[in-house]
């Protein structure tokens, strides 16, 4: 078979199922790519090569034993967000804090992921504690963008984006917070999707920001992503803010949106997301994939979102607030570093040294904002009102899908900035979230596809696809209708233009 | 005008419990000040009779029937735990006279 790395998961499934390759082979061919190429990428911070071959031996054993396999996805390897907890693998969350972690529990996504036969190939990096676009404020280093070396993945799941565009694994698995699924997604070439708010369990995904989080599928197609997507989708017991509703028929809708007909579909432009501050090889290619849109028959509407102007502001005012409260956790008494303990010190004076050992820069940050923008005398002028436009958000949503179908926009303002541009001017890294925000505030589902490159600087873009709560599925029908499009028009895949990287000899 | 003081930062650090350095109080007090001004825009938002959202899914309480079920066992609490001692978790004295928490320090106030 062609060399298993270069295929995707839907591929890779059907060769497993009919016994053309073993799951082995196949995970070994990921875990030989690993090894050559990490060390420049520096996508994982842990792999698992014993548990990944042992987990796609049992994978086929019972397919030689002639049993049907246990999901679509079985004996496919994938690579885990370190923000889940792994009972088998440490869970560091890209932290000082948790260095070396083990969890005594497997996170929901962790236990479908297994029950459906999917290979866990290692954890990735992030920015710690997702919090980032660049995946720079990892305490473990920064990861690499397969496509230019010297620039960023994208954060907070640079890792996992890295991992796919490095073609070290097929699937990855990221959280979305602010845009830490689609952004790296965007400017890797690869998909990304944030599910409904609900649509996938949060339990066992450690917490920044409790009402914004989401779990959700990468991959290198619209498809891949969709299976993925069923797999870990739907009701979960053990989080009370799970959806108790079916999993939106996504798969059918990448099916579907694959045969190139959008006849009858209305796509509204957000009309905020341009202009200054936006990169024009980025607005180029965004152009050039509405008209796309448009020649595969949807009905092009530019749509206005004036609350949208002031998403960013009202997300770094609610996530940092959430953070404050969540990271509270980790004050050195039950598990993570302790520090200081030297029989004098209260407990008080053990928690502030831990904690200002444990954690960087941009978590102290956060904390810190947060504390403040909940401060009574702050918390009207800042929480209260970062809810109220929270409000504004939803609405402006609820009207634009009176009018259309789903919103397109740029997934983010530039392609991969250059790692260390942006450390040290926090404002700066927080722009790289300003069109993915409003779908977090308002829980709607939104994901990226790759839509071609910049023109000025040949870097990946995105485009951004929003859909309401719990139509999820037709964001999976425009961009698979597109990437098939887009595809048809280059001859080939966007992500098999990413250069090749130089292969550490063993 | 700067929206925070470089004092007010050392409060909320010490409120959020991070021993934060000397220079590092002087480069959060700039950046904190930057991101300050700029999340203030929330305000410009005219929204006296905007209804608060405090998250996506409006839910209440969600209930379960009260069994028991298997949680995690004693050994495996403390597996983990940076200092465990007869079966509980080892801490640090709570009380003492220089801890932070009997300060009386003047500034905003966890609501």
């Amino acid at each position: 078979m062609r060399e298993p790395t270069r295929r995707t998961a839907a591929e890779l499934a059907r060769a497993i199922h009919a016994r053309e390759v073993t799951s082995v082979e196949v995970t070994r061919a990921h875990l030989d790519r690993i090894a050559a190429v990490d060390g420049a990428v520096h996508a994982f911070l842990h792999v698992d090569a014993e548990g990944a071959l042992a987990a796609a031996a049992r994978v086929d054993a019972a397919l030689d034993a002639g049993r049907a396999p246990v999901s679509p996805l079985a004996g496919v390897p994938l690579a885990l967000k370190d923000v889940f907890t792994t009972v088998d693998m440490p869970t560091t969350c890209g932290s000082r804090m948790l260095r070396g972690w083990r969890p005594p529990y497997d996170a929901t996504v962790v236990s479908r992921l297994r029950d459906a036969g999917v290979v866990i190939l290692g954890k990735t990096n992030m920015d710690e504690f997702a919090m980032g676009s660049s995946t720079e404020n990892s305490a473990y280093g920064p990861t690499r963008n397969p496509w230019q070396l010297d620039r960023v993945p994208g954060g907070s799941g640079g890792g996992s984006s890295a991992s796919l565009a490095a073609f070290e694994a097929p699937l990855a698995i990221g959280t979305d917070t602010g845009g830490s699924i689609r952004q790296p997604g965007a400017v890797t070439g690869t998909v990304g999707v944030k599910p409904t708010y609900g649509g996938a369990s949060r339990y066992g995904l450690v917490a920044f920001s409790s009402s914004l989080d989401q779990g959700g599928p990468c991959a290198r197609t619209v498809l891949d992503a969709a299976l993925l997507h069923e797999v870990i989708g739907g009701h979960d017991s053990m989080d009370s803010t799970s959806i108790d509703a079916p999993v939106p028929p996504v798969v059918a809708a990448a099916r579907q949106g694959a045969t190139g007909d959008l006849a009858g579909l209305r796509v509204g432009v957000v009309s905020q997301f341009s202009g200054e501050g936006y990169q024009p090889g980025v607005l180029r290619a965004f152009d050039t994939a509405v008209a796309q849109l448009r020649a595969l028959g949807a009905e092009v509407v530019e749509v206005s979102c004036p609350s949208f102007d002031y998403a960013l502001p009202a997300y770094y005012l609610i996530a940092p607030s959430e953070c404050s409260s969540n990271l509270a956790r980790f004050d050195g008494m039950r598990y993570g570093l302790r520090d200081g303990d030297d029989g004098t010190r209260s407990a008080a004076e053990v928690m502030a040294l831990t904690r200002e050992k444990g954690f960087g820069a941009e978590v102290k940050r956060r904390i810190m904002i947060g504390t403040y923008a909940l401060s009574s005398g702050y918390y009207d002028a800042y929480y209260g009102q970062a809810q109220k436009v929270r409000t504004l958000i939803r609405r402006d949503f609820e009207a634009a899908f009176e009018r259309v179908d789903v919103l397109v926009s740029p997934t983010t303002p530039t392609t991969a900035f250059p790692l260390g541009e942006r450390v040290d001017d926090p404002m700066a890294m927080y722009l790289a979230d300003l069109c993915t925000v409003p779908a977090n505030l308002a829980g709607n589902a939104a994901l990226s596809v790759p839509c071609g490159r910049s023109d000025d600087d040949g870097l990946p873009v995105g485009l951004q696809v929003m859909s309401p709560t719990l139509a999820d599925d037709r964001g999976y029908r425009v961009a698979a209708a597109y990437e098939a499009a887009r595809d048809a028009a280059e001859g080939e895949t966007l992500i098999h233009a990413v250069p090749e990287l130089e292969v550490a000899t063993r | 005008m700067s929206t925070i003081s470089r004092d007010e930062v050392a409060h909320l650090a010490q409120l959020a419990r991070l021993a934060v350095s000397e220079s590092e109080l002087e480069l959060f007090a700039g950046q904190l000040d930057v991101i300050l001004t700029s999340v203030a825009r929330v305000g410009e938002v005219a929204a006296d009779d905007i209804p608060p959202t405090s998250h996506a899914v409006p839910l209440t309480n969600v209930l379960r029937d009260d069994v028991v079920r298997p949680s995690l066992g004693q050994q495996q609490a403390l597996d983990a735990a940076p200092h465990a001692e007869e079966g509980r978790f080892r801490v640090p004295r709570i009380l003492g006279d220089d801890d932070p928490q009997q300060r009386t320090d003047p500034g905003p106030e966890q609501s």
